[in-house]
C-alpha cells in the first residue's frame, strides 16, 4: 500500500489567475463609480478605463448544473469571468459597454434576476439550517427562498433610502450578522432533556459552564447522573444544546421567530449598532412563513415611506424615535423590548428627551 | 436513472416565485444521483416535523485535524437503519476560495467535474465566513474528492477551535475606496498561521476579516475576532471643479441636506462659491461623503489600517463589536505587512494561551480588561482606543505618577 498522500498546505490562493484582465490591470487604481441602471455598476479607474458589472440574484446552495450554467454566461458573454459578492449574487464584469444588454438578458433567461444595487434590498445572508446544520430550529434556504420572493421587487429596484440588508439565523446561536432586519429564531420554552441519554452523550461540567445564567447543575434522575435546569432562570438561549444534544431545546411549536432591526457593521455616518427586537412570537411556519414575511415587508414599507435618503433602517429609527417606530410600523410594544440583560440599562432613556 | 424520489409537497412549495429555487437544484440533481433523492426526502421529513435530523461526529482527511464538517442523519427506524440510506453521511468540506470570491469558468467547470464525481452535486458559493461549501459527501470519498480539490491548488477551510477561513471585500480589485490591498493582507496574515487552521488547538475560534474603507462591506468590526479596516492619515482628496458639477446637478439642497448635514462630525461646510471645505482634523473617515459625491472626493494618499478585535456574535455573553487597538498603521510595504503578521502573531499567541475553553477573544477581553490585554499583546494605550474616559472611581490609581510618565515618554 502507498504512504497517503500528504496535503499540500497552500492556503489562500493567488488571486491573480483567476481576475478578469481590467480588474488586474487597474487593481487599486480606481477613480470612481456610478450606476447607470438597476443591476449595473460602471467603475472607472484612473488609466480611464471602463468596468461594467452585472449583478445579479442567485440562491446560496447551488447545484452544479446551475454552477455550469453561470460559467457558460461568463464564456459567452462576460470574457469568461465572474465573482461573487458576500451574499451571494453574481457579478459578470465586462470592458465593452455593447455586451451589457445582452448579458443583462442572458441573466434574466437563465434565471437570474438582476438588481442588488444601491439602495435596494440585498439577497438575504443565510445560515445552514435543516438542510445540513446540526442544531437548526428552522430551514435556512427556505426561508430565504420564500422572502426573496416576496421582496423581489425590492431587489430589482434602487428605491429604498439606503441599502437593506436582512440576514437570518436558524438558532439563537446567530450565525446570521447583525442586520437592518434579522430574523432570528427564538426559543421560548427550557429543553427537554432526555435523561437517559445524558450520562452517555455529553460531557457535563462542559455544559454547565456553556449556560450564560448559571441555569444546569448536574443532579441524579432515575439513577442516572444527568442534568437538571433551573426553568425559572433558564433563558431559552439553547446554548447548552449543540454540546448536550439530550438536552432537546427545537421544538415544533415553541420555537418562534423573532426580528430585529437596525443592525449596521458600517462605521459610515453613525458608529455601528446592534440591531433591537421589535417583534417575536411568529410562527415558525415551513414551507413559506408567510407571518415573517408580513411583518417584514410592513417595516420596509414604513421604512420606505418615512426615512431620509442615505439613512439605514437604525439611523431612521434612531431620528424618529422607537416611540415612533412602533407607532408608524402598528407592531406592539411589549415588556420583552425592554433590556434586562447585562449592559441593558444603557438602553433606557435616561433624559428629558420626549417627542409628542 | 436514480432511484424514485420521494413525495416532497412542502418542498415543492419552494419551486414557485421568481427568485432562483434551491429545490429545483437538488430535484435536478436527484434526477441521476441517489444522494440527493434521499436528502429530499429527509429535508422533507424536517418540513414537516420542524426538526433537524444531523449529527455531528468525526471525519477528516490525512495530515488535518479540521475542515470536513461531518453530517450523519438521525432519521432511522427500530432497528437503526436509516430510513433515506442514500444521505445517510452528508458532510460538508471546506475549500478557502480566492480573496474576493473571484473565478474563471474554468475554475468553476472544474470544481464542478470534481464534485460530480465525489459528491453531491451541491455547492454552497458561498458561506458567511467565507468559505466554498462542498455539501453531501460520502465518509469514503471525503478523501479522494479533497486531493482532486488540492491537486487544482485549493486548501481546506477552517473549522472547530482554529483559525478560520477569512474573507475580503472587493477592495483593490474594484472598488476607488479601497485603502489598501486587502488580499495582499488577507493571503498572508492566513498564510503565515495556516497551522492554526489545519490543526485546531485554540481555545476557540478566531476570524479574519479585511475591508478596504470604514463602509465595511466584509462586515469586519463585528464579525471577526481581527478586523482590518483601511483609512488614511493625510487630507481627503477634493475636486473643487467636481464638487461644482454636483452642485450645479444636484442642487444646492441636496448637497446641503445629504451631504454637508450628514457629516457625523460637522467637519463639512458648503461655501457660497459652491466649492467644499473640510475640517480634516475632525474628519473621522466615515466614508458618507465620499461615497455620495464619489467624482469629487476620495481618500488621501496616505493610506493605511487599523486593527479592531473582538468581534463576535451572541454566544455566550451577547454580541460584541470589535474594539480600536491600533489606530493606524502602514501596510503598503512588506515590511508593512510583516508588522501587521507580528501583531497578529502576538494576538493569537496571547488568546492561545489565556483564554478560556470556548471563550472568544472579545469575551476574554471583557474578562481580563482592554489594558491588561494591550500589555499583554504589547500595544501602546491610546485614547483612540476609547469613546469616554472612564466614568466610575472603583479603581486602584496609585500607579498614576508612573502612567502619567509612560505617556510623556510615548509622546517624546
Ligand atoms: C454547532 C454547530 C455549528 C454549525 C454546524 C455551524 C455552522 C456554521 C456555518 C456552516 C457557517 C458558515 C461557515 C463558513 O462560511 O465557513 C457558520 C458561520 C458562523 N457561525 Fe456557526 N456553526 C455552529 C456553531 C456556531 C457557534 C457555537 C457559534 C457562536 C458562538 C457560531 C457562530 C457563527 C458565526 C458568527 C458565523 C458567521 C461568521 C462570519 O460571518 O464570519 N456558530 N456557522
Ligand atoms: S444559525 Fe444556528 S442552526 Fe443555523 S447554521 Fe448557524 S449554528 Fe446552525
Ligand atoms: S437553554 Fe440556555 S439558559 Fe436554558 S439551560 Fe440551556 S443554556 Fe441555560
Ligand atoms: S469596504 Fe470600502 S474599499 Fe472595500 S469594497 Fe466596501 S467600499 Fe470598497
Ligand atoms: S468622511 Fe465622513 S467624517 Fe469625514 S468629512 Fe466626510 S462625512 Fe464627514
Amino acid at each position: 500500500m502507498s504512504a497517503p498522500r500528504m496535503p499540500d498546505e497552500t492556503g489562500v490562493p493567488d488571486w491573480e489567475p483567476y481576475l478578469h484582465p481590467a480588474l488586474k490591470k487597474n487593481y487599486g487604481q480606481w477613480s470612481y463609480h456610478e450606476r447607470p441602471r438597476n443591476g449595473v455598476l460602471l467603475h472607472v479607474a484612473k488609466s480611464g478605463d471602463k468596468v461594467w458589472t452585472v449583478k445579479a440574484g442567485s440562491c446560496r446552495q447551488m447545484d452544479i448544473h446551475t454552477v455550469r450554467k453561470i460559467a457558460q454566461i461568463a464564456d459567452d458573454y462576460a470574457d469568461g469571468f465572474i465573482r461573487f459578492t458576500m451574499r451571494s449574487a453574481l457579478e459578470f464584469m465586462v470592458t465593452d459597454e455593447s455586451k451589457v444588454e445582452p448579458l443583462i438578458q442572458a441573466c434574466e433567461d437563465a434565471g437570474f434576476p438582476v438588481g442588488g444595487t444601491g439602495p435596494s434590498v440585498r439577497m438575504v445572508s443565510h445560515t445552514q439550517g435543516w438542510l445540513h446544520c446540526d442544531i437548526p430550529g428552522t430551514d435556512a434556504s427556505g426561508a430565504v427562498k420564500a422572502l426573496m420572493d416576496e421582496l423581489f421587487d425590492d431587489f430589482k429596484n434602487q428605491d429604498m433610502p439606503n441599502h437593506v440588508h436582512i440576514t437570518s439565523s436558524c438558532c439563537q446561536i446567530n450565525c446570521g450578522g447583525q442586520g437592518d432586519i434579522a430574523i432570528n429564531i427564538q426559543h421560548t420554552k427550557p429543553p427537554k432533556i432526555n435523561h437517559d441519554l445524558v450520562a452517555n452523550v455529553c460531557e457535563r461540567p462542559t455544559v454547565v459552564a456553556r449556560c450564560p445564567v448559571a441555569a444546569i447543575r448536574p443532579a441524579v434522575v432515575n439513577g442516572k447522573p444527568s442534568l437538571e435546569v433551573d426553568e425559572k432562570k433558564c433563558v431559552a438561549c439553547g446554548a447548552c444544546f449543540p454540546p448536550c444534544p439530550p438536552m432537546q431545546i427545537n421544538d415544533p411549536e415553541h420555537s418562534k421567530f423573532a426580528i430585529w432591526v437596525g443592525g449596521k457593521h458600517s462605521s459610515t455616518r453613525s458608529k455601528p449598532s446592534f440591531h433591537k427586537l421589535v417583534a417575536a412570537g411568529l410562527p415558525n411556519n415551513a414551507p413559506r412563513w408567510p407571518e415573517v414575511g408580513e411583518v417584514v415587508k410592513k417595516i420596509l414599507k414604513t421604512y420606505k415611506e418615512d426615512a431620509k435618503d442615505w439613512e439605514r433602517m437604525g439611523e431612521w429609527a434612531e431620528r424618529i424615535g422607537w416611540p415612533q417606530f412602533f407607532e408608524k410600523t402598528g407592531l406592539p410594544f411589549t415588556k420583552y423590548h425592554i433590556d434586562n440583560w447585562r449592559g441593558g440599562r444603557a438602553s433606557l432613556n435616561a433624559s428629558a428627551h420626549i417627542r409628542f | 436513472m436514480a432511484k424514485e424520489m420521494h413525495a416532497t409537497p412542502l418542498l415543492d412549495q419552494l419551486e414557485s416565485g421568481p427568485w432562483p429555487s434551491f429545490v429545483t437544484g437538488i430535484k435536478r440533481l436527484a434526477q441521476d444521483n441517489d444522494m440527493m433523492v434521499d436528502l429530499l426526502g429527509q429535508l422533507e421529513t424536517s418540513y414537516r416535523t420542524r426538526k433537524g435530523y444531523w449529527k455531528g461526529g468525526t471525519v477528516g482527511v490525512v495530515g488535518y485535524g479540521g475542515g470536513v464538517i461531518p453530517r450523519f442523519t438521525e432519521l432511522k427506524d427500530k432497528n437503526e437503519k436509516a430510513l433515506y440510506p442514500s444521505a445517510a453521511e452528508f458532510h460538508t468540506i471546506r475549500i478557502q476560495p480566492t480573496p474576493g470570491f473571484h473565478y474563471t469558468s474554468d475554475l468553476l467547470r472544474k470544481f464542478s467535474d470534481v464534485w460530480e464525481k465525489h459528491g453531491s452535486g451541491l455547492l454552497c458559493l458561498h458561506g458567511q465566513s467565507g468559505d466554498l461549501m462542498l455539501q453531501g459527501c460520502t465518509t469514503a470519498a471525503v478523501q479522494p474528492c479533497f486531493d482532486e480539490v488540492n491537486a487544482m491548488g485549493f486548501d481546506m477551510g477552517g473549522a472547530g477551535p482554529a483559525l478560520r477561513t477569512a474573507s475580503s471585500c472587493v477592495g483593490h480589485a474594484r472598488c476607488e475606496h479601497s485603502c489598501y490591498d486587502e488580499y495582499a493582507a488577507h493571503r498572508q496574515m492566513i498564510n503565515a498561521f495556516l497551522d492554526d487552521m489545519h490543526r485546531p488547538a485554540l481555545p476557540y475560534k478566531w476570524k479574519f476579516k479585511f475591508s478596504g474603507c470604514a463602509n465595511d462591506c466584509s462586515n469586519a468590526t463585528q464579525r471577526a475576532d481581527e478586523a482590518v479596516i483601511g483609512t488614511w492619515r493625510d487630507d481627503m482628496k477634493v475636486d473643487q471643479e467636481k464638487v461644482k458639477e454636483y452642485v450645479s446637478t444636484k442642487g444646492r439642497k441636496y448637497i446641503i441636506d445629504n451631504v454637508i448635514t450628514r457629516c457625523p462630525t460637522n467637519a463639512l461646510a458648503l461655501n457660497d462659491d459652491d466649492t467644499l471645505d473640510v475640517d480634516n482634523k475632525n474628519c473621522v473617515r466615515c466614508m458618507h461623503c465620499i461615497n455620495v459625491m464619489t467624482k469629487a472626493l476620495a481618500p488621501g494618499d496616505d493610506k493605511g489600517v487599523m486593527i479592531l478585535v473582538g468581534g463576535k456574535r451572541t454566544l455566550k455573553i451577547g454580541d460584541t463589536f470589535g474594539t480600536v487597538i491600533v489606530p493606524f498603521m502602514k501596510v503598503d510595504t512588506e515590511e508593512g505587512l510583516d508588522e501587521l503578521e507580528d501583531l497578529s502573531g502576538r494576538m493569537i499567541d496571547f488568546f492561545a494561551e489565556n483564554a478560556l475553553e470556548h471563550e472568544r477573544c472579545g469575551e476574554m477581553i471583557d474578562r481580563i480588561g482592554l489594558a491588561n490585554y494591550l500589555e499583554g499583546i504589547e500595544v501602546d494605550i491610546d485614547p483612540n482606543q476609547i469613546d469616554v474616559p472612564r466614568t466610575n472611581p472603583y479603581v486602584r490609581m496609585d500607579g498614576w505618577d508612573e502612567e502619567v510618565a509612560k505617556w510623556e515618554e510615548r509622546k517624546a
